[in-house]
């Protein structure tokens, strides 16, 4: 009882945080002074369309490499804890349902309409809404099907890590190429800008976020993949 | 008006997921709550960018290069939260992981029986 009032206590206070703080928040009418340099510099200077995929590819591309940084050691940490002590892993004793015709001959069609949906997803982040992380969500959403049509089902380990570790490679080597082609580390101006709002434009911000798609797809495939084999009869 | 219904909900969605992390026991729903704070900041933030009568900061034939500066809003806090979101969901997977681990040792997800780290 105490302990449900001091946590009624606790939230009356920060909501009374939120009300000071929303009463006085005034609305910004012209851009602020990163946020005007990025709208008036960065379809000049990088020639991408999507002025968002922009600041997180080049822009503050170290931060996106920060990202996939911790996604990365997130994936690895889940593989860690959940393989320990599952070397002796039992099969399964209990026979596990069929999972149905429609789920089935469904996922059959779907599977590959959904790896082309996240792979058109992230090689237009520099022109649509969309990118690496949305795109690589799509394609792990892939595995999270197959997944359901048959919780047996185990992606091969050797082929994320191949995936993954060579798209982080690749990612960190166009960095590099952009210290010693342009203006510093992940500079996209390593390729030509290209016509402005075409697929082949934007330098190398395509191929970055490409990498960045199938590295996020790798690894929340991964994630699923060590969560599914955790399951037991 | 809607960047204040936004951050209105985003404003109550964290003190629903604080409120349901406080309350309840099972570890289960101590990370759905959890989620649910989440997703609030990420409200919370995007709103702060949202200008009235502007678009997205996509540039296109309807938003010329020229215009940009005038006619879009802010792209920063939409690329923060694009991290905020990527981040979040790989804690959401460690803390589902880590509850399965507890699971696994002691048979039960009520907090309560976990009182190793209780003074």
């Amino acid at each position: 009882m105490i302990r449900n009032f001091a946590v009624l206590l606790l939230l009356l206070g920060l909501a009374g945080i939120f009300i000071h703080l929303m009463q006085g928040y005034i609305p910004a009418t012209e851009l602020n002074q990163s946020a005007h340099y990025y709208a008036a510099h960065s379809a000049e200077d990088l020639g991408a369309a999507n002025i968002v995929t922009a600041i997180i590819v080049t822009y503050r591309g170290l931060d996106t490499l920060g990202e996939v940084t911790v996604l990365f050691l997130a994936a690895t940490i889940i593989g860690m804890v959940l393989a320990n002590g599952h070397k002796a892993q039992r099969s399964l004793q209990r026979q596990l349902p069929p999972s149905g015709e429609l789920l089935t001959t469904a996922s059959r069609l779907l599977t590959p309409l959904i790896l082309l949906f996240g792979a058109y997803v992230f090689v237009n982040g520099h022109l649509t809404p969309g990118g690496g992380f949305q795109g690589g969500a799509i394609l792990a959403s892939a595995a999270l099907l197959l997944l359901l049509t048959d919780p047996l089902k185990r992606f091969s380990h050797r082929l994320i890590a191949v995936v993954e570790s060579l798209s982080g490679l690749l990612f960190i080597a166009i960095g590099v190429l952009g210290m010693v082609l342009a203006g510093g580390f992940l500079d996209s101006r390593i390729l030509p800008t290209g016509a402005f709002g075409t697929l082949f434009s934007a330098g190398s911000i395509p191929l970055i976020y490409s990498l960045i798609g199938l590295k996020v797809g790798a690894e929340f495939t991964s994630m699923l993949n060590n969560l599914a084999e955790t399951e037991k009869s | 008006m809607m960047d204040w219904i936004a951050m209105t909900t985003g404003f109550i969605l964290i003190l629903m997921g604080l409120y349901g992390a406080l309350t309840h026991r099972n570890i289960l729903r101590i990370i759905v709550s959890f989620t649910l704070a989440n997703t609030g900041v990420n409200l919370v933030l995007v709103s702060v960018g949202y200008m009235l009568g502007r678009t997205a900061p996509i540039l296109d034939k309807a938003v010329p290069m020229a215009e940009a500066v005038t006619r879009i809003i802010d792209p920063l806090p939409q690329a923060l939260v694009l991290t905020a979101i990527v981040i979040g969901l790989g804690i959401t997977a460690m803390m589902l992981t880590y509850a399965y681990k507890l699971y696994e040792a002691k048979g039960s997800l009520d907090i309560a029986s976990y009182r190793e780290l209780k003074w």
